[in-house]
């Protein structure tokens, strides 16, 4: 078998692609979720229903869009929509799964995107939720794609943007957010992980090609659970490559 | 109802709803020809201290002839609804025209990563956040404030420190029982929304998503609308059920062709990543912010001089091209950081 060669960011692509079923509902935000949606419609899931949180419902997005409102994501649409229009949609269960990015993470899914330090006087000013929060509270599962190290996958994060499971079981029902919604996997340039279902804490389902299990711990603040039998995640495949850079030519998110 | 938790952010354009129900009171109901400059809109609408939120989203449909003018007023103190605020808040806040902002998504270009300008007035204090909200938190705020009602109730922000720094509430639902998220209404001073057509009245149509622009016009105190073009009344008339605002809601009638520019106008004209990418640039230092403003805003008299300047009909072309697809998307910014 000849060696096919890949970057994280295409191997992270793939995985959040693998991950998408068909014939569901998905919310997509900008760069590699739109990549990894893109990539699964044309795969395994053609009949992935993307919508965007502008309005666009059901595109045939024919490049890349730079923006989850710009025209590409509405091309050729069932629906050029608005916001109330899908966010409530959400709100009554219609999204399977959504996106969502992340600054820093802590065991139980909960993200922050707003800022580093303290948020009266911040180090770094992030953007905040845009429709994030709506998102990781509103879709069935949320599939978060970011990079991993100890100063991202941390203890607590500094403040919490968009809800995971909060304190852990039940308190996302306690807080009053829709019943069995939640964080599903988080992909990192390092390995794919879960939660648990009894203690919804992030655990470790596999590991990229050539990372090992300390790698997975030195990279995080957070004991991170680590079952017995741990699979190696299945590299893309020459095919999986071959359209992801037809998805986008030029690099936009790819040469990131 | 009983409260369960209130959120610690400051409470802004919020009415009682009999209050704005005074003022819908004395907002004429005739057809008037409302035309006027964008000089003559900013000046007559737009007062130093003022509430205000654009239409569309991101780089989406933005009224950007409005964001020069204020600026080259030289409008101060305003306070922004940073909903999804992307090239207008960055600039205004850059130009130092506003002081207070709530923030849903601010400070970032989406897929073309953070805003050295209004992260630095931010980070310095010179704009203060005053709330934190989600997309659909906000514009759930302005569907409340459209539907005159103090507040409508959500399943977002719950459990999180997003609710924390908004001035949201949580209750017990007197249904379920269970906590549900009630966020106030919000009533901006002033809006700006950029359309594809409309008549001399302010009957406006959009082609493509609308965004929250429908709740947004029918929440705004003053609504002044810049479009692509002016059609005849008749038009209207013809297809009513294209009308997103009708004329009673607006106050003011600007043409501007090219007015969303270097934004995204569907169907018409995409991003102008060119420009898009020199702003940047430029706005990593204060010195290039003043080198900007000085091109493009207060360089120039008339947005038609902005737009020879930014290249002309043959950019223009260029990015009408492009958003038929016909063109290869050009931005200086592809292979730089992804920060989102």
């Amino acid at each position: 078998m000849s060696e096919v060669k890949y970057s994280t960011i295409e191997l992270m692509a793939c995985v959040a692609a693998r991950i998408l079923e068909d014939r569901k509902s998905v919310f997509v935000g900008t760069g590699l979720p739109m990549i990894a949606a893109m990539l699964a419609q044309r795969t395994h899931a053609p009949n992935l229903l993307i919508v965007f949180e502008a309005g666009g419902i059901g595109p045939q997005i024919p490049v890349l869009p730079i923006s989850v409102g710009d025209s590409r994501t509405f091309y050729r649409a069932v629906a050029a929509s608005s916001m109330h229009d899908v966010m409530m949609l959400a709100q009554a269960g219609w999204i399977d799964y959504g996106f969502l990015g992340a600054a820093q993470i802590d065991m139980y899914g909960n993200i922050n995107t707003t800022v580093i330090g303290p948020w009266e006087k911040p180090k770094v000013r992030l953007p905040g939720s845009g429709g994030a929060n709506d998102v990781g509270s509103l879709c069935n599962r949320t599939i978060i794609l970011m990079r991993q190290d100890a100063r991202r996958f941390v203890e607590r994060v500094n403040y919490i943007t968009t809800p995971g499971y909060l304190t852990g079981p039940g308190a996302r029902e306690k807080a009053g957010l829709p019943e069995g919604s939640g964080p599903y996997r988080v992909i990192t340039q390092l390995g794919v992980y879960g939660f648990d279902e009894e203690t919804k804490r992030m655990k470790l389902l596999s590991v990229h090609p050539g990372v090992t299990i300390d790698d997975i711990k030195v990279n995080s603040q957070f004991e991170i659970l680590i079952p017995e039998e741990i699979s190696t995640t299945e590299p893309p495949t020459k095919e999986e490559l071959k359209i992801l850079h037809e998805i986008d030519p030029t690099g936009i998110v790819l040469r990131k | 109802m009983e409260i369960l938790d209130e959120g610690e952010g400051e409470l802004l354009a919020w009415y009682d709803p009999d209050e704005h129900r005074k003022w819908i009171a004395k907002k004429p109901r005739d057809l008037i020809d409302k035309r006027m400059t964008i000089k003559e809109a900013v000046s007559k609408f737009v007062h130093d201290g003022d509430y205000i939120a654009m239409g569309g989203f991101g780089h989406i449909r933005v009224s950007m002839a409005t964001i020069y003018e204020i600026i080259r007023q030289k409008k101060r103190n305003l306070t922004m609804a940073g909903k999804t605020a992307v090239h207008d808040s960055d600039i205004l806040i850059a130009a130092g025209c506003v002081s207070k902002i709530e923030v849903a998504y601010a400070f970032g270009h989406e897929l073309r990563g953070l805003s050295p300008a209004s992260r630095r007035v931010v980070e310095t204090g010179k704009c203060k956040v005053v709330s934190e909200w989600s997309n659909a938190a906000f514009q759930w705020r302005f569907l409340a404030a459209a539907m005159g009602l103090p507040f409508i109730p959500t399943r977002v922000l719950l459990g999180t420190d997003t609710f924390k720094k908004s001035s949201a509430k949580v209750v017990k639902d007197p249904f379920s029982g269970k906590p549900i998220c009630l966020v106030p209404a919000c009533f901006p001073d002033v809006v700006f929304m950029h359309v594809h057509r409309c008549d001399i009245y302010g009957n406006a149509q959009i082609d493509g998503i609308i965004v929250e622009d429908f709740e947004l016009a029918r929440a705004a105190k003053r609504l002044i609308i810049t479009t692509e073009e002016i059609i005849d009344h008749e038009k209207i008339r013809e297809e009513p059920w294209k009308t997103v605002i009708p004329y009673f809601l607006v106050d003011a009638v600007v043409e501007v062709p090219f007015g969303a520019h270097p934004c995204n106008m569907p169907y018409l004209y995409y991003f102008d990543e060119e420009h898009i990418g020199e702003w940047l640039r430029l706005s990593k230092t204060e010195e290039g912010v003043q080198e900007y403003l000085d091109k493009y805003v207060y360089g120039v008299e008339t947005f038609e001089e902005y737009l020879e300047l930014v290249g002309g009909i043959k950019k223009l072309n260029y990015l009408r091209r492009l958003e038929k697809l016909r063109e290869k998307l050009y931005a200086p910014w592809i292979g730089g950081s992804l920060n989102e």
